[in-house]
């Protein structure tokens, strides 16, 4: 039977545990860092000496970790690539600007285990011979930022923060950063300007590679709030153990924010790709399926950006035959492991792990034209393609859902959004495309549906149509009324 | 003529944010955050204000505050309700709410944008997605968050607005 496994989730929810320093220490908080404060260099089979710092990065590296804010890169390949020898000062930022649509996960770590982030954090300054690191958080939880404040100054308290922490000689410093409601601070250049400072223009790769050029023009490490707090439970049970969790490529656990027309929304647990979408939309230890007499719709299954998902269809997925040899799968879209390559492989992304799941009571068109208005608004307004393009996605999905959509609107919905996708700085152009070339391809009859009725409508109205604008006072009826 | 009054203690804390980084520059958000917790907004004194504490031009910081939604340029309400509009949200209520909300201070819900009470106590607008997409729907008023938020619990937060 499918199930939840808790790890970063633990003790979140258990009655009587609070997010002071306290009830984590009693929980075997922080020993995992004292453990690796005092790890010693070791010689390799090899001759070759490896240092507390590189024990580390190796063991985050072989535990197949993933980085759990969107792209699903390896978080250990991605410290790999920070340039130890520029002389520059290393930085660390967590990036708790948790915003894509659909996702609630980190807000749980935050406010009710924050002291796990803050483990995982030191253990991945030490590993990295940062001094100074950031928790950007999102403008919006002033909560969190406040739990954050009052948890980094308890662990500063206490010796785990500050000058020569536990002795070991290492020193190092976080502090928290706010941003003010801007999404695409999430990317993770974006969030480096704007921690400069500036407006959170995401800046061009190459050359700014954050592992070369980033904060400061310096080496920086962005991490998700998720990546980070796994980095402390894979330094606390050792990469081999971490790694059998989850299935090969997809190790570990990850935190599924599922919400919409479902009985049970809400975040859960898993091993990843031990439960299938279907699971995880249906089974009564998840969402708990729909709502009495509905059908499912659509899904999207990993933040608003992923490409949706229809109904009943039907991918074929690579898989290892018995031969050893690779074959493709039919895979019905319930059984879909919920993992980062299967949900590649069927064409979309376990993105941030957010499922938004629409039943029949949904309209499609007013869906995407809800998705749009939020790229619209979030557009940071630097590459023209995504700036305009996202606006006029927003107008005539504005104008398709008040009455107004043309036959034609299909085909003029794609034509934009095919010109913003791959024209852009930061993969906010993809995000922005994504939804509506999917919506568009996979329910196009409903978007003609829309278009057909509205211009029959106005056909039986006396305007002056696609004469342009008239002069006359008296007109018989607006198209409107 | 720069007239923000700033209270010591006010600016006591805003040197010590400075101080969390290398480059002063860096402080302009939270330097931002901490005078609209105070004065409620950001004037141009206090982007002149900030510029000048921060070695910056007042356009350094005046791009800022056009950019990041979070801030206003103009006062609002006392009680500031901000909506959570996006997909999720939407699908569980949202609009239903804020419908409810702009009815119960006489404002407009079909309106676009920020609207306030004349008498400045209310204010309403409609916010991209808040990050807790399971308790749909949920709203932020000033800094409480609140999730869930059925007609009746929406009745029983403005009546505790005082």
């Amino acid at each position: 039977m499918p199930q939840e496994y808790r790890l970063i989730l633990k003790r979140a929810d258990e009655p009587g545990y609070t997010p002071d320093i306290d009830c984590y220490i009693r929980h075997g908080g922080y020993e995992t860092l004292q453990r690796c404060l005092a790890l010693t260099s070791r010689e390799l089979p090899d001759g070759k000496k490896q240092s507390p710092q590189e024990q580390i990065r190796d063991e985050v590296l072989k535990s197949g970790l993933r980085g759990r804010g969107g792209a699903g890169f390896s978080a250990g390949l991605k410290w790999s690539f920070v340039d130890r020898k520029s002389g520059k000062p290393i930085y660390l930022i967590c990036n708790a600007d948790e915003s894509e649509p659909g996702t609630f996960k980190d807000r749980q770590i935050l406010h009710k285990d924050p002291h796990q982030l803050i483990e995982g954090m030191i253990i991945a300054c030490f590993a990295n011979d940062v001094k100074l690191a950031y928790i950007y958080i999102r403008g919006e939880m002033p909560e969190g930022a406040r739990i954050l404040n009052r948890s980094l100054r308890d662990a500063r308290a206490k010796g785990f923060l500050g000058r020569n922490i536990l002795g070991s000689g290492y020193d190092l410093e976080i502090h928290v950063h706010r941003g003010a409601g801007a999404y695409i601070c999430g990317e993770e250049t974006g969030l480096i300007e704007s921690l400069e400072g500036k407006r959170a223009y995401p800046r061009i790769k190459p050359p700014y590679f954050p592992a070369v050029l980033g904060l400061y023009q310096c080496p920086t490490i962005v991490n998700n709030v998720e990546t980070l707090a796994a980095v402390r439970h894979i330094m606390a049970m050792g990469a081999a153990e971490y790694a059998k969790l989850g299935t090969p490529n997809n190790t570990g656990t990850r935190i599924v924010s599922v919400s919409g027309h479902v009985k049970r929304p809400g975040y859960y647990e898993i091993e990843v790709g031990k439960a299938t979408l279907g699971e995880l939309i249906f089974h009564e230890n998840f969402g708990g399926g729909l709502r009495d007499g509905r059908q499912l719709k659509a899904v999207i299954p990993g933040g608003s950006s992923a490409k949706v998902f229809k109904a009943g269809e039907k991918f074929k997925l690579r898989r290892k035959g018995a031969d050893g040899q690779m074959v493709p799968v039919e895979v019905d879209l319930l059984d879909l492991p919920y993992d980062f390559d299967s949900l590649q492989q069927a064409g979309s992304m376990s993105g941030s792990g957010a499922i938004i799941v629409m039943d029949d009571s949904t309209d499609i068109v007013g869906a995407l034209a809800n998705l749009s208005e939020f790229y619209a608004h979030e557009s940071c307004g630097q590459c023209t393609p995504c700036r305009e393009g996202a606006l006029w996605l927003s107008k005539a999905l504005h104008r398709m859902t008040h009455g107004h959509a043309r036959k034609q609107d299909p085909a003029y919905l794609l034509h934009i959004a095919q010109n913003i996708q791959g024209r852009t700085i930061c993969a906010f152009g993809e995000a922005a495309a994504w939804p509506v070339l999917s919506f568009v391809k996979k329910f196009r009859e409903e978007f003609e549906a829309r278009g057909a009725a509205d211009e029959a409508r106005s056909a039986t109205v006396p305007h002056s149509g696609g004469a342009g604008p008239t002069v006359e006072r008296k007109l018989a009826a607006s198209p409107r009324s | 003529m720069n007239t923000l009054a700033v209270p010591p203690a006010l600016e006591a804390e805003i040197d010590e944010l400075i101080s969390h980084y290398p480059q002063k520059r860096s402080a302009s958000l939270m330097l931002l955050h901490a005078l609209q917790e105070h004065f409620g907004w950001v004037s141009k004194e206090a982007v002149e204000w900030t510029a000048r504490k921060l070695d910056l031009q007042p356009i350094n910081i005046q791009e800022l505050v056009t950019f990041y939604p979070m801030f206003r340029q103009t006062a609002a309400g006392r009680f500031q309700f901000k909506v959570c509009r996006t997909l999720s949200c939407a699908l569980g209520g949202g609009h239903a709410l804020h419908r409810q909300l702009c009815e119960k201070f006489g404002l407009d819900a079909s309106k676009h944008g920020i609207q306030t009470t004349p008498d400045g106590r209310f204010s309403v607008e409609f916010v991209e997605c808040l990050a807790s997409c399971g308790t749909a729907p949920v709203m932020m008023v000033n800094e409480e968050f609140h999730q869930g938020v059925s007609p009746a619990k929406a009745d029983e937060i403005v009546g505790g607005c005082r």
